[in-house]
C-alpha cells in the first residue's frame, strides 16, 4: 500500500551529534544508529527490495537491526524470523508470507533455498553506491507490513502481521533524545518483548545494549552494569534467572519492566528488594494484542479500573477472557486457513482468564490451555501428539505444572499399551519417551515428567477431559 | 543426605539429556556457573519434588532464590525436615 508520510524507520533517525551519540552494543561489537542505517549490508539495490516481502533470520542481530531500518517503507513485507526457532520452519514461514528473499547468515535448508534466493548480509560498514541505503531519510514509499511468529497449535508458527505504527503505538515521543536513559533487554529484538524494547531506543534515539545469544546471564548482566543501562526488561523468568546469577547487583536500573508471562508476587517483591530504587512495571502485552497497560504498583494482577481507564486501549471482560481493542493490536495472520485474529467489533480476544477478587483481577491461566514457559508458548495438543507417535505409548495428557524458575513447565500423564511388559522398567520408559520428544520438539516444549497412569478421562465430546488454568 | 544425593543425581541425569556440560559439584558452585540453564532447573525442580515429595519454593514465605549449589541443597534439606 503505497504511502506519502515519512514516517518510516529510517527517517526517525536522528543524525548524530557531537555528544552523547546513541550506540548499539552487541556482545562482541557495536554501532551508531546512523552506522546501522546507512552501512551497506545488502549485495543488492534498492529496486530489488522493492515491494518485496522479505525473510530475515540472522544470528547478527545487528544485520537483523540494519535491515529492518532499511527495508521498512520499502519492503512490503518484513518477517522476523527469531534465531532460536527451529530451521526446519524456515520453508513454511517462507511460502506462507509469499517471500521473494531470505536474509540469513547461515546454512538455509536445501528445500528453502531452491525455492527463493537467500542473501548472506555482508560487511556493514562498508561504503556502497546505488544500495538499500540510499533511502535513508527519504520518505518512505511502502506501509510495511511487520510479521511476527507466534506458536501454533500444530506445531507450525503463526504468522502475524502488525505496522510499524500499531509496533510503535504504545510509544512516547519526545521532542528530543533522552541521552541519559539506555535500555536494554534479556529478549531476543526479534520476539515481541525485544522488538518493543529496539523500538523505544530507536525512535526515542537513545543507546540500547543487546544480550549475545550465547551470553551467560552473569557476563551480559556484568556487561549492561559496565555499559550503565537504566532501563531494562525480560520475562519473569528472565528476572528469576538474573537473581540466581548472583549477578542482578551488578546493574542500577532505574526502570524494570516485565513482560510476557504472569509477574507472580514472589518475582516482584525480589525485584523490589533488589532494586529498591527501581520503577517496577509489569506490562501486559502479547505479539497479537499489542502492548494493553503496564502496572506500577508492585502488585500481582491489576486494579479492575485499568479496565476501565485506559484512554489508549479499549478493554473488557467477556467469557471470563481479557479482550482489547486498540490502534496497537496486530492486523491480521497470514496463510491459507488463517482464523480472525479481530472479532466483528474488532476486539482481540486474549484468551487470557481473568478472576475478579476485591476489586483487582488476576490471570488464571489461559482459555486455550497454552503453557507458557519462561515466554515461550507451548501448545499440549502439539506436544501430545508427539508422545502418541511412541510405539509403546497409547494416549497422552500434556498439562502445566507451576515452575518457581520458569513460571510452568510441560508435564504429561501417559497411558501405555502394555504397561507391564516394558523393558528396562517405568524409569527407562519415561527417559525413552522423553528423548523421542526431544527428536522431534523444541526443549522447553518437552515434558519435563512423564507419570504413568492407567486410564485418561475422556469426556462426553469424546475428547480428553482438561481443565484448564 | 537423600537430598543431597538427589539433588547431585538430578543434575547429572539432566545435564545428560539436555547435552550440557555440568562443572564438577561443589557447594560453593554458583548455581549458573554449573553449565545448567533456566529450564534445565526448572526440570530439575519439579523432578525433585516427584523424587522427594516436597517443593521448598511452593511456600507463602519469602523465598529467597539460592545461588550456590550448596545453598539449593539446602533448600531441600531444610523442607525435608
Amino acid at each position: 500500500m503505497p504511502r506519502n508520510s515519512s514516517t518510516s524507520l529510517s527517517s526517525c533517525i536522528v543524525a548524530p551529534g557531537t555528544l552523547n551519540t546513541p550506540v548499539v552494543w552487541g556482545a562482541e561489537s557495536s554501532a551508531t544508529w546512523e552506522d546501522l542505517a546507512t552501512g551497506n549490508i545488502f549485495h543488492y539495490r534498492a529496486d530489488d527490495y522493492r515491494g518485496r516481502s522479505v525473510v530475515l533470520t540472522t544470528i547478527d542481530p545487528f544485520a537483523a537491526i540494519a535491515a529492518m531500518i532499511q527495508l521498512d517503507g520499502v519492503a512490503r513485507r518484513i518477517v522476523l524470523y527469531p534465531p532460536d526457532l527451529l530451521f526446519e520452519h524456515l520453508a513454511f514461514v517462507a511460502e506462507t508470507a509469499a517471500a521473494d528473499f531470505i536474509v540469513t547468515d547461515q546454512p538455509v535448508p536445501e528445500a528453502t533455498s531452491s525455492r527463493m534466493e537467500c542473501i548472506v548480509p555482508c560487511g556493514r560498514k562498508a561504503a556502497g553506491e546505488d544500495v538499500v541505503s540510499h533511502t535513508h531519510n527519504r520518505a518512505s514509499e511502502f506501509k510495511t507490513e511487520w510479521v511476527l511468529l507466534t506458536s501454533g497449535t500444530t506445531g507450525l508458527p503463526k504468522l502475524t502481521v502488525h505496522t510499524l505504527a500499531s509496533l510503535a503505538a504504545a510509544i512516547e515521543r519526545k521532542a528530543s533524545a533522552s541521552p541519559s536513559i539506555m535500555w536494554s533487554t534479556f529478549y531476543d529484538i526479534r520476539r515481541f518483548g525485544g522488538l518493543q524494547i529496539f523500538l523505544r531506543a530507536v525512535l526515542t534515539g537513545t543507546s540500547l545494549v543487546l544480550k549475545g545469544a550465547k551470553e551467560s546471564t552473569a557476563d551480559f548482566l556484568a556487561r549492561a552494569g559496565a555499559q550503565g543501562v537504566t532501563h531494562i526488561s525480560g520475562t519473569p523468568s528472565h528476572w528469576r534467572g538474573a537473581l540466581m546469577s548472583n549477578s542482578a547487583h551488578r546493574i542500577a536500573p532505574q526502570y524494570v519492566r516485565l513482560s510476557g508471562e504472569i509477574a507472580d508476587q514472589a518475582i516482584l517483591n525480589q525485584l523490589r528488594l533488589q532494586y529498591p530504587q527501581a520503577k517496577l512495571a509489569h506490562v501486559f502485552a502479547s505479539t497479537e494484542a499489542g502492548v494493553a497497560f503496564e502496572v506500577n504498583d508492585g502488585l500481582m494482577g491489576f486494579p479492575a479500573d485499568v479496565l476501565a481507564q485506559n484512554p489508549c486501549v479499549e478493554m473488557k471482560v467477556e467469557s471470563g477472557t481479557l479482550r482489547v481493542r486498540s490502534d496497537r493490536t496486530a492486523v491480521c495472520y497470514l496463510g491459507r486457513e488463517r482464523q480472525p485474529l479481530r472479532d466483528g467489533e474488532g476486539f482481540v480476544d486474549t484468551g487470557d482468564l481473568l478472576e475478579l477478587r476485591a476489586g483487582r483481577y488476576y490471570f488464571a491461566g489461559r482459555e486455550d490451555g497454552i503453557i507458557n514457559v519462561g515466554g515461550l508458548k507451548v501448545h499440549p495438543e502439539e506436544v501430545e501428539a508427539v508422545i502418541n507417535r511412541h510405539p509403546h505409548v497409547s494416549m497422552s495428557l500434556v498439562r502445566m505444572k507451576k515452575s518457581p524458575i520458569t513460571g510452568a513447565i510441560v508435564i504429561a500423564d501417559v497411558v501405555l499399551k502394555t504397561p507391564q511388559s516394558f523393558p528396562g522398567g517405568a524409569t527407562q520408559m519415561q527417559r525413552n519417551i522423553m528423548q523421542f520428544c526431544r527428536g522431534e520438539l523444541a526443549l522447553h516444549k518437552v515434558p519435563a515428567l512423564i507419570n504413568f497412569v492407567p486410564a485418561l478421562a475422556v469426556a462426553e465430546t469424546g475428547k480428553l477431559s482438561r481443565r484448564y488454568a | 543426605m537423600k537430598a543431597r544425593s538427589e539433588v547431585i543425581a538430578q543434575f547429572t541425569q539432566v545435564a545428560r539429556e539436555q547435552n550440557k556440560p555440568l562443572a564438577p559439584l561443589t557447594d560453593d558452585l554458583p548455581l549458573f556457573d554449573s553449565g545448567l540453564d533456566s529450564l534445565c532447573f526448572a526440570i530439575v525442580v519439579v523432578r525433585l519434588e516427584a523424587a522427594l515429595g516436597v517443593d521448598p519454593f511452593d511456600t507463602d514465605e519469602e523465598v529467597h532464590f539460592p545461588v550456590t549449589l550448596g545453598d539449593f541443597i539446602g533448600f531441600y534439606e531444610n523442607a525435608a525436615k
